[in-house]
C-alpha cells in the first residue's frame, strides 16, 4: 500500500461514486467516472516515491478531510469584478467553489457557430456531443489527481468552435473558491474543442475570495484541428491557504497553433501537468510559463511536449522567482519520436533565488529517437547579476529600487510575450505588489 | 571639485595596481588621463565609481569637500559624480526610459525637489535624443541589450546629459567607435562642458582628444601618474608614444 492511501474519509467519497451516481447519467459517462473512482481509489494521492512526484509531497492534501463543496455561497457582481482583470473586455463565464453561476457571467454576443456552455448544462441535454470529447484526451498516467477529477466531476466549461469561427473577444474562466467551511475539494474540468482554422483566445482564470482555503483539482481539454489557433491563458492566482492541482491535455493538428501562458502567483501547495501532444506536421507550441513563491509556497510544473510528427515545432520558457522559504520545481520534458523528423525543439528554464531560503529545482529532460532534428535547452538557477545592480546603482539609483527594477525585468520578459494587455498589466501590478521592493516598483505598473 | 591624495588600490586581495595617484579637479576643467593597457585606468574609474572588488588600501579622495570612498556608488551619483562605463551593461527587460526617470528622480529627491512630471521630463530626454541622434524608440528599449558598441557609448552619454553631472568620469568612452560615432559622442562631452562642471576623459587613444580638447592631460603608468602637462602632451603621446614617454620619466 502506497504511503499516500486513500484516508477513510476519501475512500468514502469513492464508495459514494460507485453506488451513488444519478440514474439519469448517460452510461458512458457513469462508466468512465466509476472507472475513474476506482483507478483513484487504488493507486491511492500520488507519492514522492514515483519520479513524476519526487520533488512535490501531497499529503497536506492527502490527510485533510476535504468536503464536497453542497452549500451555494452568495457572491456579488462586486466581488466578481473585484477578481477579474481590470479592463479586460471579454465574455465571461464565472464559477463559484466549482459551480457555474449564470447570474454572475455575461455570454451575451457570442457570434454564431461557437458554443459556450457550462457542463451541467449540456450533461442535462446534450451530453451525448460530449461524448468523443469528455475525458478521451485526458489520462492519469502521471497523476491519479486527474483521475479524481473525472470521479467527482462536479461541473465545467465547454467551449467549442465550428470550422473557421474566429471569436474576437476573449474568454474569461473565471474560478473562485470561496471561504466555505468546512474547506472543499472541486474538480472542474475545461473542454476546448477548435475546429479547423477556428481562432479563439481563453482566459483560465483561479481565484479565491478572502479566507478561502479549499482544494481545486482541474482538469483541461484542449484539441486543435487543422489550423487552429488557440491561446490559453492559465492564472493561478489563488489564497495563499488553498490548494490547487491542475493537468492540462493538449492535442493539436497539422497547422495549428496553441500558446500557453501560465503564470502562478498564490496557493500553498500548486502542482501544475501540461501534456501537450504535435500529431501532425506544421503543429506549434508556444509554452511561456512564471511563477514566484515565497512564504512556505510550493508551485510544481511538469510540462511533457510529444513531437510524434515531423515538422512540429515547441518553443518553452519558463522563469521562476524564490523568496521567503519559496519552494519552485519546473520539469520539462520534451519526447522526439522516431518518425518526427525535422523537429525544433526549445526549451529554457531560468530562475532566480532572492532568499538564502528558498530553492528552486529545475530539469529539463529530453528524449530524443529522431536523427534530423534540432533540439536546445537551456536552465539556470541564480541571483541577480552583480554587475548591472552596480550599473543601475552607478545612476544614483538606490539598492532596493535597483533590485526591484531587476527582479521585476526578470519576470517581464515572459510576462510581454502576453498579448491581453489588461491581464499582463493586471500580474505585473499582483507580482510588484508580492516582491519586497514592491512600493518602488509603481512607476513601471 | 575632486581631490586624490596618493591613492594606493588593488582589486581585492590581489596585487597592487594603483601605486600613489595625486590628481586635483576643478570646476570647468577638461582633464585627460591616458596611460597603456594594464596601467590603472580602469581601476581607477571603478574606485571612484565605487564599484565591490576593488579596495582602497591607502590614500584619499576628496569629492566636493566630503569623503568619497565614504559614499556608496548611488550617493556618489546621487552628489553628481558620474561614470561612463567602458563596457555598459547590457540589462534585458528594463527599458532605457525607466532608468533614465528613475535616476533622474532619485537626484532629484536627493536635492530635495519633487519627482519629475512625465511630460514635462519627456520632453527634457527628447531634446537630449536628438543632441545625441538618437531615435525616439530607444527609450522603450532594454537598456543596452541588443545596441552596438557605438550605440552603447551614445547612450552612455545620453544619461550623463540627461542626468547632468558636476563631475563626468569617462572610462575609455572612445573604445570600439568609428569615427562618425566618436564625433556624435564627443559633440555630446562638449555640449556638457561648461565652467561649473569638470570632465575626466581616461583613454588609451590620443584621438579622442582632437575631439575634445583637455585643459589638462597625464599620463599613467604602473598605476602613477608620470607625467602632466597640457593638450601638447597628448600630441607628443602620439609622435613617441608611451614607451618613450616612460622611458623619460624613469
Amino acid at each position: 500500500m502506497s504511503a499516500n492511501a486513500l484516508s477513510q474519509h476519501y475512500a468514502e467519497q469513492v464508495r459514494q461514486i460507485q453506488d451513488g451516481l444519478p440514474p439519469e447519467l448517460p452510461e458512458w459517462l457513469a462508466g468512465r467516472r466509476r472507472g475513474a473512482a476506482q483507478r483513484f481509489a487504488a493507486a491511492g494521492f500520488p507519492d514522492p516515491r514515483q519520479e513524476e512526484w519526487k520533488y512535490t509531497n501531497v499529503r497536506p492534501i492527502a490527510t485533510k478531510p476535504f468536503a464536497t463543496a453542497e452549500a451555494v455561497v452568495a457572491v456579488s457582481p462586486e466581488t466578481i469584478a473585484g477578481l477579474a482583470f481590470e479592463g479586460l473586455d471579454a465574455y465571461r463565464m464565472v464559477f463559484v467553489d466549482g459551480r457555474f453561476r449564470p447570474e454572475l457571467s455575461d455570454l451575451e454576443g457570442l457570434p454564431e457557430g461557437v458554443v459556450v456552455r457550462s457542463l451541467s448544462d449540456m450533461l442535462g441535454g446534450e451530453a451525448d456531443r460530449l461524448e468523443p470529447l469528455l475525458g478521451t484526451l485526458s489520462h492519469d498516467r502521471f497523476s491519479s489527481f486527474a483521475a479524481a477529477n473525472m470521479a467527482f466531476m462536479s461541473d465545467g466549461a465547454v467551449i467549442m468552435l465550428g470550422k473557421g469561427v474566429r471569436v474576437e473577444r476573449p474568454l474569461h474562466l473565471l474560478l473562485v473558491g470561496s471561504a466555505g467551511s468546512p474547506a472543499a475539494w472541486h474538480h472542474p474540468r475545461v473542454l476546448v474543442q477548435a475546429a479547423e482554422e477556428s481562432e479563439v483566445t481563453i482566459v483560465e482564470h483561479y481565484a479565491d475570495l478572502d479566507g478561502a482555503s479549499g482544494f481545486t483539482n482541474t482538469v483541461t481539454e484542449l484539441r486543435a484541428e487543422a489550423g487552429a489557433q488557440v491561446r490559453h491563458y492559465l492564472v493561478q492566482d489563488h489564497a495563499d491557504s488553498a490548494y490547487h492541482i491542475g493537468s492540462v491535455f493538449v492535442q493539436q493538428r497539422r497547422d495549428s497553433r496553441v500558446t500557453s501562458h501560465n503564470v502562478n502567483l498564490g496557493g500553498r501547495l500548486v502542482r501544475h501537468d501540461l501534456n501537450i501532444d504535435l500529431t501532425e506536421p506544421g503543429a506549434e507550441i508556444e509554452l511561456n510559463g512564471l511563477f514566484l513563491v515565497g512564504g512556505r509556497q510550493h508551485v510544481d510544473t511538469h510540462t511533457r511536449v510529444h513531437h510524434s510528427s515531423p515538422n512540429t515545432t515547441s518553443r518553452e520558457q519558463y522563469r521562476g522567482i524564490g523568496q521567503g522559504h519559496g519552494r519552485g520545481v519546473f520539469k520539462g520534458r520534451v519526447l522526439v519520436e522516431r518518425g518526427a523528423q525535422k523537429t525544433d525543439a526549445q526549451q529554457h528554464s531560468a530562475n532566480l533565488l532572492l532568499s538564502p531560503n528558498a530553492e528552486i529545482d529545475t530539469k529539463p529532460e529530453l528524449e530524443i529517437y529522431a536523427d534530423d532534428v534540432k533540439c536546445a535547452h537551456g536552465a539556470t538557477v541564480g541571483q541577480l547579476d552583480e554587475t548591472s545592480l552596480y550599473y543601475l546603482r552607478s545612476r544614483g539609483i538606490g539598492t532596493e529600487a535597483a533590485r526591484g527594477m531587476l527582479v521585476f525585468a526578470f519576470a517581464d520578459e515572459v510576462l510581454e510575450r502576453m498579448e491581453l494587455a489588461p491581464v499582463r498589466t493586471s500580474i505585473e501590478r499582483r507580482l510588484a505588489a508580492r516582491l519586497p521592493q514592491a512600493g518602488v516598483m509603481e512607476v513601471f505598473t | 571639485m575632486l581631490k586624490i591624495n596618493d591613492l594606493h588600490a588593488r582589486v581585492e586581495n590581489g596585487t597592487p595596481i594603483l601605486k600613489g595617484i595625486d590628481l586635483e579637479v576643478k570646476p570647468g576643467e577638461v582633464h585627460a588621463i591616458m596611460g597603456p593597457n594594464g596601467s590603472g585606468k580602469s581601476t581607477l574609474c571603478q574606485v571612484l565609481g565605487g564599484r565591490d572588488g576593488y579596495e582602497v588600501t591607502s590614500g584619499t579622495a576628496e569629492y566636493l569637500g566630503e569623503d568619497l570612498f565614504a559614499l556608496e556608488p548611488e550617493e556618489r551619483a546621487r552628489a553628481g559624480l558620474l561614470l561612463g562605463f567602458q563596457y555598459p551593461v547590457e540589462i534585458p527587460g528594463v527599458k532605457n526610459i525607466y532608468l533614465l526617470k528613475e535616476a533622474y528622480n532619485a537626484q532629484r529627491k536627493h536635492r530635495g525637489e519633487p519627482e519629475a512630471d512625465t511630460f514635462q521630463f519627456l520632453k527634457l530626454v527628447r531634446e537630449k535624443l536628438q543632441m545625441m541622434q538618437m531615435d525616439e524608440s530607444f527609450l522603450h528599449r532594454a537598456v543596452n541589450a541588443g545596441f552596438s558598441g557605438g550605440e552603447k557609448k551614445r547612450n552612455e552619454i545620453l544619461q550623463m546629459l540627461v542626468l547632468e553631472p558636476k563631475l563626468a568620469l569617462l572610462d575609455e568612452t572612445d573604445s570600439g567607435l568609428d569615427i562618425d560615432a566618436l564625433k556624435i559622442v564627443s559633440d555630446g562631452v562638449n555640449k556638457l562642458r561648461s565652467a561649473d562642471r569638470a570632465i575626466v576623459l581616461v583613454t588609451h587613444y590620443q584621438r579622442l582628444l582632437s575631439y575634445i580638447e583637455p585643459d589638462f592631460v597625464h599620463v599613467l603608468s604602473d598605476g602613477r601618474i608620470i607625467k602632466s602637462g597640457d593638450k601638447t602632451l597628448a600630441e607628443e603621446l602620439e609622435r613617441s608614444g608611451y614607451l618613450g614617454i616612460i622611458e623619460e620619466a624613469a
